[in-house]
């Protein structure tokens, strides 16, 4: 199935002879279920292009089905259901409120839906489970590891159960082992059904995915699957 | 419209709606509560504009009350069987302008004596009054004392008691003698237990004889009767003040029933004194005590109300302070506002919280205003009562809702433009922002 069609997708800033062209006329499309690496060097474009695919940003010419549905035509508040409802971010910076438990922040994206919070713990709860934080949920957040972060933030992104989890560098702040146990639990995550978008410019990241998307001065160059896909936890046996 | 309401699932849909926004808001302020908690010493000093603002005019409204009540107390202490007269017109229920301490000098001595000696079964008697204040000497000793150049009537009058010797009489009022009666606490300053009667004390240079001392009368209003020295009218006028006019009457009328025939009375008689045929022109006041009390009230209301409308200045001041912490707070916590609304949050939410976080933040100020603000009134009273004035209590459930309001409607309003600003920021913007 279908999940996200770009068709001449592209981005400007600014206008008259000021203008800036971001993204040049990306066409392609992404499946339920995959696992895929947008690749490119700083100012390549590869941000913007996911925060357009994840709502956060409109594009300016071109067509973007989600779903099937024209992302296009949406409003401020139906673009803020959609980010509440079908996607989920993993940032560099983690991004977590401070002076707030691992479970308030996880809750986070539930205070936007229409649940009880009795429910929303809960949901919380088998989140936090997912990443292997169980044993945290009252700790705050400032006492908690790099990896520890970024694995609340994973379980944050998740919690709504999202159709697509968007991951914009989420190695970039962390030591090569907790590097691996995220890219652990997103790899284990697409293995039990979730679409998964990671945003990288390094090649050793990237080769976690299933499929490559390399983007340079806001054009596709490259789009091909990974021949020799890295495995997390196969890297984490032999760091041991 | 129409087609709507006939759905089957329009009103359990809509019910649902009105429980979910009544959730948001709980769950708002459960968010608020928790942010404000994690930065106790912010939060203190944020709402501490609102604190003081609330509290100062609590006090103020009590405190306001409280002198208020100390006025009519004295007032109500000469008992209701008494009437006033004042000198110039007064407008209609409104008080006579002497009670704003303009002087006017249409009344006479002879007026009173007028009243007197034209005579009504039920006035009693008459007193007329002029005060001073000035320096006794006995010997070595001096004190600063009112002086009261007043009628022999007084004694009836204000139905006040000799303690010993005697009060002087209408012939040595009518003579200009100069002889003095002291209030028990001026004897007591003077004379330190020696016996007055007889001593000669020094007022304005003139030598008066005292003849006797007053009972105890303790502390009315802002006045202490027990220390002050009587005079007779005429000697008071003419040594020690150089004035021809009197500040006010008081007529004792023997029941209330009678009061308003006496005022008629009294207005006639004092035309006849003052050539006057058209009672638009009357250059006097006749009220009752009641009619004196209520025109007070209405001074002293409008007194208690400019006093609070000052006070609410600080509220004021103290919203623009917590806008001015709010707004470096959205600045501050701009990442967690891309964050939000990266995870789904819309506008309004963002709204909704800061604008939930500034109420709360001035409603619990307000709540501390308004028990530090009791704690202080009670405290005032409790100092005044037991300094010996008829100092009343006074807090009204009016004031505490009125202070809660005013807090919560600050929030409100200085709420919005920080909040407006948090929910319009770019959230691609704010989650870049460092």
């Amino acid at each position: 199935m279908v999940l996200i069609k770009a068709k001449n997708l592209s981005k400007n800033y600014g206008s008259g002879e000021a203008v800036t062209r971001v993204l040049k006329d990306l066409t392609f499309s992404i499946e339920a279920g995959e696992f895929v690496a947008i690749m490119g060097p700083s100012g390549s474009g590869k941000s913007t292009l996911m925060h357009i695919l994840g709502f956060l940003d409109t594009l300016s010419s071109g067509e973007y089905l989600f779903n099937g549905k024209n992302v296009g035509v949406l409003g401020d508040d139906e673009l803020a259901d959609m980010r509440s409802t079908q996607v989920g971010f993993v940032f560099q910076s983690f991004n977590l409120l401070p002076r707030t438990t691992v479970l308030d922040n996880a809750i986070l994206p539930l205070m936007y839906t229409k649940d009880s919070r009795l429910e929303w713990e809960k949901k919380a709860k088998v989140a936090l489970e997912e990443v292997g934080l169980s044993h945290r949920l009252n700790h705050f957040s400032d006492q908690l590891s790099g990896g520890e972060k970024q694995r609340v933030a994973i379980a944050r992104a998740l919690i709504n159960k999202p159709a697509v989890i968007f991951a914009d560098e989420p190695t970039g702040n962390l030591d090569s082992k907790s590097g691996l146990q995220v890219m652990k639990i997103l790899q284990r995550l697409n293995s039990e059904g979730s679409t998964i978008i990671l945003v990288t410019h390094e090649k050793y990241t990237a080769e976690h995915a299933k499929r490559i998307i390399r983007i340079r001065d806001g054009q596709i160059f490259a789009d091909e699957s990974v021949k020799d896909r890295l495995l997390a936890d196969a890297s984490e046996e032999l760091t041991k | 419209m129409p087609m709507n309401l006939l759905k089957t699932d329009y009103w359990p849909t809509r019910a649902k709606n009105l429980q979910n926004r009544f959730m948001n808001y709980l769950n708002s302020v459960h968010c608020a509560g928790k942010i404000l908690a994690a930065n106790k010493a912010r939060s203190f000093l944020s709402m501490l504009g609102i604190i003081i603002g609330v509290m100062v005019v609590i006090i103020i409204i009590s405190v306001g009350a409280g002198a208020q009540s100390l006025i009519l107390n004295q007032i109500k202490s000469l008992g209701s069987n008494l009437i006033g007269v004042l000198p110039g017109k007064s407008e209609e229920k409104g008080p006579p302008v002497a009670v704003f301490g303009v002087v006017i000098t249409t009344l006479k001595y002879e007026d009173g004596k007028a009243i007197m000696n034209i005579g009504n079964p039920h006035i009693l008697a008459v007193a007329s009054y002029v005060r001073g204040i000035d320096t006794i000497v006995y010997g070595d000793t001096k004190t600063d004392t009112n002086f009261v150049g007043t009628t022999a009537s007084v004694i009836d009058v204000e139905d006040s008691k000799v303690e010993y010797g005697r009060f002087f009489s209408e012939d040595e009022e009518r003579a200009m003698a100069r002889v003095a009666v002291l209030g028990s606490q001026t004897a007591d300053d003077l004379f330190f237990g020696e016996d007055p009667i007889g001593k000669q004390i020094k007022i304005k240079k003139t030598l008066f004889t005292i003849i006797g001392v007053m009972k105890p009368r303790g502390v009315s209003g802002f006045q202490n009767q027990d220390d002050q020295i009587y005079v007779p009218l005429p000697t008071a006028q003419k040594l020690l003040l150089g004035i021809d006019h009197i500040s006010f009457m008081r007529a004792k009328v023997d029941s209330a029933e009678y009061v308003n025939g006496s005022i008629e009375f009294i207005k006639d008689v004092l035309r006849e004194q003052h050539s006057i045929t058209n009672p638009d022109s009357d250059d006097f006041t006749v009220q009752s005590a009641n009619e004196g009390l209520a025109a007070l009230t209405k001074v002293t209301n409008a007194l208690r109300f400019f006093l609070a409308a000052v006070a609410s200045i600080a509220l004021v001041v103290g919203g623009f302070g917590i806008m001015n912490i709010m707004l470096a707070a959205v600045q501050e916590r701009t990442k967690e506002i891309g964050l939000r609304k990266a995870v789904g949050a819309k506008n309004a939410d963002i709204t909704r919280q800061f604008l939930v976080e500034t109420v709360t933040i001035t409603f619990f100020g307000g709540m501390l205003g308004i028990i530090f603000g009791l704690l202080i009134s009670i405290l005032i009273a409790g100092v005044a009562q037991n300094m010996g004035y008829k100092w009343d209590l006074v807090i009204t459930y009016a004031s505490v809702f009125l202070a809660s309001s005013v807090s919560i409607g600050i929030g409100l309003i200085f709420g919005i433009v920080p909040a407006r600003r948090a929910s319009r920021l770019n959230p691609i913007e704010a989650l870049r922002y460092e």
